[in-house]
């Protein structure tokens, strides 16, 4: 087990605010948009009402490409703490 | 020598798999030919769904092992992709294939909230716990309780909120593989479930996870393929686009002005004439505000925290080389769920849109009774008793409110609806067959494994050599199936209110136990233990007051989320304990650093 260093401590506040931003995202799709999808729905996106899309698509796609994002951005954190596995 | 082969076959997967399924695309060419030599579609029924399971057998028979790490973590090998393709199946059960499509086209907008939730909890699964539970070493989910917060009861009680919750989905899967069984082999509804046991425990009982996870690969082709294939051919036969998923949002606007002069919303004209089958009351997109909007959100919040405590999926991400390759199979993982939940809606509203419309051939709506009762498929699934026609108010015509269908239809009958040919309706009876014998193959190894490793090897023998150990876990795992197997032959509840409650119970006892577990160093044996007794015992408190005593749900907090309950109580349970009790030793605290580096050893030794 390696000790708590400084380097390391970095590490976990860069992947900690990473994380958090990530959730926030997750929040509003997850949520917020289905929340107000009755007023969304005035709005239309390629042909769909724009609150009945998210929870059709909209949502789905945010999530696929939160989860691929935030692993690229984690691959970046943990190389800059030379941490990084093979 | 065995490293080097092991190597070679890892290196050969995408090989392997790619000969399987151009082999599995050949065999429903046959299939056509064989239909269009006057083969009926009874015999092709059992064609698709036989071969498919001797495949499946094949492959679990292949993976046979007599090696502990093999048998519970398929010897951390899986690379991402294959990874991403195992949890797929092992996450979408026969209810998302048989169900799902249904549901959204009789519940409209509040139903998309299940859509929404079994996407996004693979967010939480990513952020806060697969990449930390991997590094961790663990076998299984209790494993990891009982290593971070230390001593045998915080260990035993994850075992029996897992064992509660895997149970509960695991008969709805045996109930869904029997039936899809018996209506394909044309035996009665209890030999199907035993004959879809006995498929179940043949992919699983030799390998572990192993043999799991190489059928649950194969498993996910074969029902994607069954999945997207009717759906994309329907589209084309009907003319709504090639690809309907980008191109149906006027079949949307088209259902709302149907809905309006076709008269939605009212009650069936009568009693329907038996139990299971319902008139289309809700309107398609409908999302509503307030109260409407609140249980859609508490809905999608319960089936996300279900999702990132359920331990067959968090298992899934035990089983790949690194801290690195479980990230990136939990980002495969929901790309291929994705390609089924966005297909789901799609289904379900071109379907609707072709039964409504009466200027489509379909659509039957409208029409006369004599006219309508001529049809097929409407023939075919009145037998089974799966729609019924009633002509309430004696005018000769449809009504909306007259047609009575099960929700299971929308799946299983499109291919009829829209005219495909009969090979169609076998590959999707060989889809739902996948769907729910990988589900519960990756249920019953949970259950099975957390038993043997955790309650059998860690607490009653610690002292059991590999041999018993494995032997043990093998008895188990039969045991259980046929427990599970007796219980669905009872049929006790629909399919879907099983599976949310399986959710709602790992959201109530597991959660915050190990979220807090990685994220808060303060959290200890105490605070753990009563955050997953009072969280659990709440939300089952609750689950029963309001099922089964007749309390009427608080805020319309129904059964179907009773984890709103059961997760806060969780929570500040946890929190509030483990502040009055003392901070874990230092040990617990440098293991929590080293649960948050990804790089080193695994904090459990390889084999343990």
């Amino acid at each position: 087990m390696s000790e708590p260093t400084l380097k390391m401590a970095e590490h976990w506040q860069k992947t900690r605010n990473l994380t958090i931003a990530v959730l926030v995202i997750w929040a509003i799709f997850a949520f917020v948009v289905h929340w107000f999808a009755k007023g969304l729905n005035v709005s239309s996106f390629l042909g769909f009402p724009l609150g009945y899309y998210f929870a059709v698509q909209g949502s789905l796609v945010i999530f696929v490409l939160l989860i691929f994002g935030q692993n690229l951005m984690q691959d970046k954190i943990d190389a800059d703490a030379g941490i990084s596995e093979s | 020598m065995a490293e080097n082969s092991r190597q070679d076959f890892i290196k050969s997967l995408p090989r392997i798999y790619g000969l399987y399924t151009g082999g599995f695309i050949v065999f429903i060419f046959l299939m056509a030919i064989l239909e269009q030599l006057g083969v009926g579609a009874a015999t092709i029924g059992i064609l698709f769904v036989a071969f498919t399971v001797v495949i499946y057998a094949v492959i679990g028979w292949l993976s046979r092992t007599m090696q502990v790490d093999a048998y519970y973590v398929a010897g951390r090998e899986v690379p991402p992709v294959f990874n991403g393709m195992a949890t797929a199946a092992d996450w979408m059960s026969g209810a998302s294939f048989v169900a799902l499509a249904g549901g959204i086209y009789f519940g409209g907008h509040g139903y998309l909230a299940f859509v929404v939730g079994w996407t996004g909890g693979y967010v939480l699964v990513n952020s806060l716990l697969a990449p930390y539970l991997r590094k961790f070493g663990c076998y299984t989910v209790p494993d990891f309780i009982g290593t971070r917060y230390g001593g045998n009861l915080a260990r035993f009680i994850a075992t029996v909120i897992l064992v509660v919750a895997s149970f509960t989905y695991v008969t709805a899967q045996i109930n869904a593989s029997g039936t899809i069984a018996s209506r394909a082999l044309l035996i009665p509804f209890e030999y199907g479930v035993w004959f879809g046991l006995l498929g179940i425990l043949l992919c699983s009982m030799l390998g572990g996870m192993r043999a799991v996870t190489w059928t649950q690969v194969a498993q996910y082709i074969v029902l994607i393929i069954a999945y997207l294939v009717p759906v994309i051919w329907m589209s084309n036969v009907q003319g709504f686009g090639i690809i309907p998923h980008f191109s149906y949002g006027d079949a949307v606007s088209r259902i709302a002005e149907l809905e309006a002069s076709l008269g939605v919303g009212a009650a069936a004209g009568g009693d329907a004439p038996f139990g299971g089958v319902r008139v289309l009351t809700t309107l398609h997109n409908d999302p509503g505000t307030g109260m409407a909007s609140w249980k859609f959100v508490t809905l999608a919040l319960c089936m996300m925290a279900g999702t990132a405590s359920l331990p067959h999926i968090l298992m899934r991400y035990f089983t790949t080389p690194s801290v690195r390759a479980a990230r990136k199979s939990v980002s495969w993982s929901l790309l291929f769920i994705f390609l089924l939940y966005f297909t789901a809606p799609a289904l379900a509203t071109l379907t609707k849109l072709q039964v409504l419309d009466p200027n489509l051939a379909t659509g039957i709506i409208g029409k006369s009774i004599d006219e309508v009762m001529a049809l097929d498929w409407i023939q075919n699934w009145e037998q089974v008793k799966f729609l019924a026609i009633n002509d309430f108010n004696g005018d000769g015509l449809l009504q909306i409110n007259e047609f009575f269908m099960r929700p299971d239809i929308v799946v299983l009958a499109t291919p009829e609806i829209a005219g495909l040919p009969y090979v169609i309706s076998g590959l999707v009876a060989a889809g739902g067959m996948a769907a729910a014998m990988s589900t519960a193959d990756g249920l019953l190894l949970a259950i099975a494994n957390a038993l043997s490793h955790d309650l059998y090897y860690k607490i009653v023998d610690p002292k059991a050599d590999t041999r018993t150990r494995l032997i043990v876990a093998r008895i188990l795992l039969i045991v259980i199936g046929a427990l599970a197997a007796v219980v669905a032959s009872f049929r006790l509840t629909g399919i879907l209110g099983a599976v949310a409650w399986a959710f709602d119970f790992a959201a109530s006892g597991l959660f915050f136990p190990l979220v807090l577990g990685v994220w808060w160093k303060r959290a200890n044996r105490q605070g753990a233990i009563a955050g997953m007794i009072l969280g659990f015992a709440a939300g089952s408190a609750y689950l029963y007051m309001v099922r089964f005593v007749g309390m009427d749900p608080w805020l319309g907090i129904d059964h179907l989320r009773f984890a709103i309950i059961g997760m806060p109580v969780s929570l500040i349970a946890m929190v509030v304990v483990s502040l009055a009790t003392e901070a874990p030793d230092e040990e617990t605290q440098k293991m929590v650093d080293a649960v948050r580096d990804p790089s080193g050893r695994t904090i459990l030794g390889q084999e343990h």
